[in-house]
């Protein structure tokens, strides 16, 4: 192989890449829309839903349970509580909309109570939406645990406790949504930059000039992976730099942290660029890639667990998730951002990058045509 | 002196279509050779082959003494090809363009700026090192790309159809460029073009390929010699009896007559001893003779009498069928 075939093209490519910043442009605003947009709207908490409270039994024991709902209206403010005279109207009002969930508490509460015979409050939800539904239920699971607590503890209490102990301080959903969005960004340059602009290329009888020339079939597929990888790097660098800086992530200037980030989305960059080549390498057609754009992206990065968790996933999803490149570079970055690991957090992301890209390289090789 | 091309019974096949059939032929050192043809006659597979950009069926060629298949990167070493469409990149400059082609065939980095200025002044682009290619002109962008294909110094140069597209002036000098290039740089040049004035004027020797097959091979005035009929006379008569066209038949050297509307063409192995005949015979017949001229063969009917007149529109199969590259 010679270098200086390689290098040329490499550097026909950054040419190109730096006298049109619509590329650079495209490649970063999506991710950092996606990354504020996202980040703030999935990341707070429910606020203010309407909740139907109707009161049958207008005793001491059932006022006890308004104050408490009342409580939660004045301080965290989950629930917006309104007062019915009558359960059917809430009910009717909850099927239209207006209320979220209706809170009954039925005429024998207090003398069931004070019989000790099983008194019941009914929450009757709304159950379409559901993350009000999870947020509600558990204020209301809350605060029957609160009304069933004994007014006075004994000394030695023999109830198990379970102390919870936070390991890193509250993470806010954009830092948690940070890795998806660099993740999407070098997804983005690789599918333009290499993809588009490759088959672009191609279609516009570029690369014929360069298939008259000696170059060799290895030098051609690692010139246009090493120029994808450059581009997708660069962008992937100014998103973790640009978005850790939005998000407020700390520490992000450290030298052995950017050194790693560095060194994961240089992986992350040349696994979805030898991917985009493998995918592209026998398409003549240009409508075809920003067809599959789409596919492409829905498919790589939801199953990444870059904006949910994939311990959620069905097991069909789990698997596309194990060969997705998104999953290891999401996995790592996160492993820096958040958890400020070490080598030992990232190493095995990092390898199964390289291996990946080498399979991915390897197809590329094997498909691509030197002829026409 | 081994001759620069040598092809040798190549074909090409895309399933049952026969693209190139068993065509062979020989060109020396600094000749100009033109391959004339219709549309989908195979030219273009043709060269693709001998550049190796296709591999033949069966059959080989040797390029300044490279075969194609065993030494494919010695033929690219040694060919500076100018292909049918633009490939140089219009978001790169003309400097820029030039400079990673030289890299690409290991022209030395002390001699490439001074290499890349020579022939961007050779083909008058000097001025333009440092535009876009993008801004640049159909005529001035086709002269880049010549400079483009001798930045390593060929000894062959292939073009297919580099005047396609340009203006009569632009045209007049790619010519001129391509003659000094044969008679400066000593090159051997194949070309192809749809244009039978410039086949004419350029061409040492024309070869004409016809349903991938070698229809004919010649320089252009033997091959307007082997047409028969080579000369046109074209005449108006006033006063002519009514058995006039019958009595032009039997004139001196004429192959065969027809009326169109108002003249008679007749085609003539000698046009200038047909004139003469005719002006005796029309004198004697107390004819009228209102206007003769002779038309010499041209290139355009030797293409046609070898190619046929039918239209070819048929789907260019060899360029698109196989060509990820097709346009």
């Amino acid at each position: 192989m010679k270098l200086y075939r390689v290098n040329a093209l490499i550097e026909r490519d950054m040419r190109k890449f730096f006298r049109s910043p619509a590329l650079m442009l495209s490649s970063l605003i999506f991710p950092l829309v996606q990354l504020i947009v996202l980040g703030y709207a999935f990341g707070g908490k429910i606020k203010n839903a309407s909740v139907a409270f109707v009161d049958e039994d207008h005793s001491v024991e059932s006022r006890r349970v308004k104050e408490m709902f009342n409580g939660v209206t004045a301080g965290p403010r989950t629930l917006k509580v309104l007062d019915y005279d009558s359960f059917p109207k809430a009910v009717d009002d909850l099927r239209e909309g207006f209320v979220k969930a209706v809170i009954d508490v039925p005429h024998d509460f207090s003398r069931r109570y004070y019989q000790h015979d099983r008194p019941r409050l009914v929450f009757t939800e709304d159950n379409t939406d559901q993350f009000i539904s999870s947020a509600m239920m558990q204020s209301a699971q809350d605060m029957t645990t609160a009304l069933n607590a004994p007014d006075v503890t004994g000394r030695l209490d023999a109830q198990v406790e379970l102390n919870i102990v936070e390991v890193y301080p509250y993470i806010e959903y954009i830092k948690y949504l940070l890795a998806g969005s660099t993740a999407m960004g070098i997804f983005i340059t690789a599918m333009i930059g290499g993809g588009i602009t490759y088959i672009d290329d191609k279609n516009r009888g570029l690369h014929e000039g360069y298939l008259l020339t000696p170059i060799r079939k290895t030098e051609l597929v690692a010139a246009l992976i090493g120029a994808g990888t450059l581009k997708a790097f660069m962008a992937g660098m100014c998103l973790t730099i640009i978005g850790g800086l939005i998000a407020g992530i700390g520490g992000m200037w450290h030298p052995l942290r950017l050194l790693y980030l560095a060194a994961v989305i240089l992986v992350a960059s040349m696994s979805m660029i030898s991917l985009m080549f493998l995918v592209m390498v026998r398409i003549d057609d240009p409508l075809v890639p920003r067809a599959i754009f789409g596919v492409l992206n829905m498919l790589l990065f939801f199953p990444s667990g870059a904006v949910y968790p994939t311990e959620a996933f069905p097991s069909w999803l789990r698997w596309i998730s194990v060969i997705d490149p998104f999953t290891y570079t999401v996995h790592a970055l996160r492993n820096l951002t958040l958890k400020n690991t070490g080598i030992e957090g990232i190493y095995m992301d990092v390898l199964i990058l390289i291996g990946f890209s080498a399979v991915m390289i390897s197809g590329s090789l094997a498909l691509f045509k030197r002829q026409l | 002196m081994p001759n620069a091309i040598e092809v040798d019974h190549m074909t090409k096949k895309f399933g049952d279509f026969v693209a190139v059939s068993d065509i062979s032929f020989v060109v020396p050192q600094r000749e100009i050779f033109g391959l004339l043809g219709p549309n989908g006659a195979g030219k273009t597979t043709l060269i693709r082959m001998m550049t190796t950009l296709l591999t033949p069926t069966s059959g080989t060629a040797r390029i300044g003494g490279h075969d194609i298949i065993s030494d494919p990167n010695g033929v690219r070493g040694t060919l500076g090809v100018i292909p049918q469409a633009f490939t140089s990149d219009p978001e790169l400059t003309a400097k820029e363009n030039m400079s990673i082609h030289a890299k690409l065939y290991g022209v030395p980095a002390e001699k490439r700026d001074a290499l890349i200025d020579q022939l961007l002044e050779s083909v008058e682009l000097l001025n333009f090192r440092d535009a876009l290619v993008r801004t640049f002109s159909g005529g001035m962008r086709r002269r880049l790309e010549i400079a483009r294909g001798l930045v390593h110094s060929p000894r062959i140069m292939f073009l297919d159809e580099p005047t396609t597209g340009l203006d009569p002036v632009s045209r007049t000098h790619v010519w001129d460029m391509i003659r000094t290039l044969r008679d400066k740089q000593e090159l051997t040049i194949l070309l192809t073009t749809h244009y039978m004035d410039e086949a004419d004027k350029l061409c040492d020797r024309i070869a004409i390929v016809d349903h991938g097959k070698l229809a004919a091979l010649d320089t252009p005035t033997r091959l307007k010699d082997s047409v028969p009929g080579t000369e046109i006379v074209e005449a108006e008569f006033d006063g002519a009896p009514a058995d006039w066209i019958e009595q032009l038949r039997g004139l001196s050297h004429a192959t065969g007559v027809s009326e169109r509307e108002e003249s008679v063409h007749i085609t003539s192995n000698d046009g200038p001893a047909t004139v003469a005949t005719l002006m005796d015979l029309a004198r004697a017949r107390k004819v009228n003779v209102k206007r003769v001229m002779v038309q010499t063969t041209t290139l355009d009917d030797v293409f046609l009498h070898y190619t046929g007149t039918a239209l070819r529109d048929a789907p260019q199969r060899a360029a698109h069928e196989v060509s990820p590259f097709s346009r």
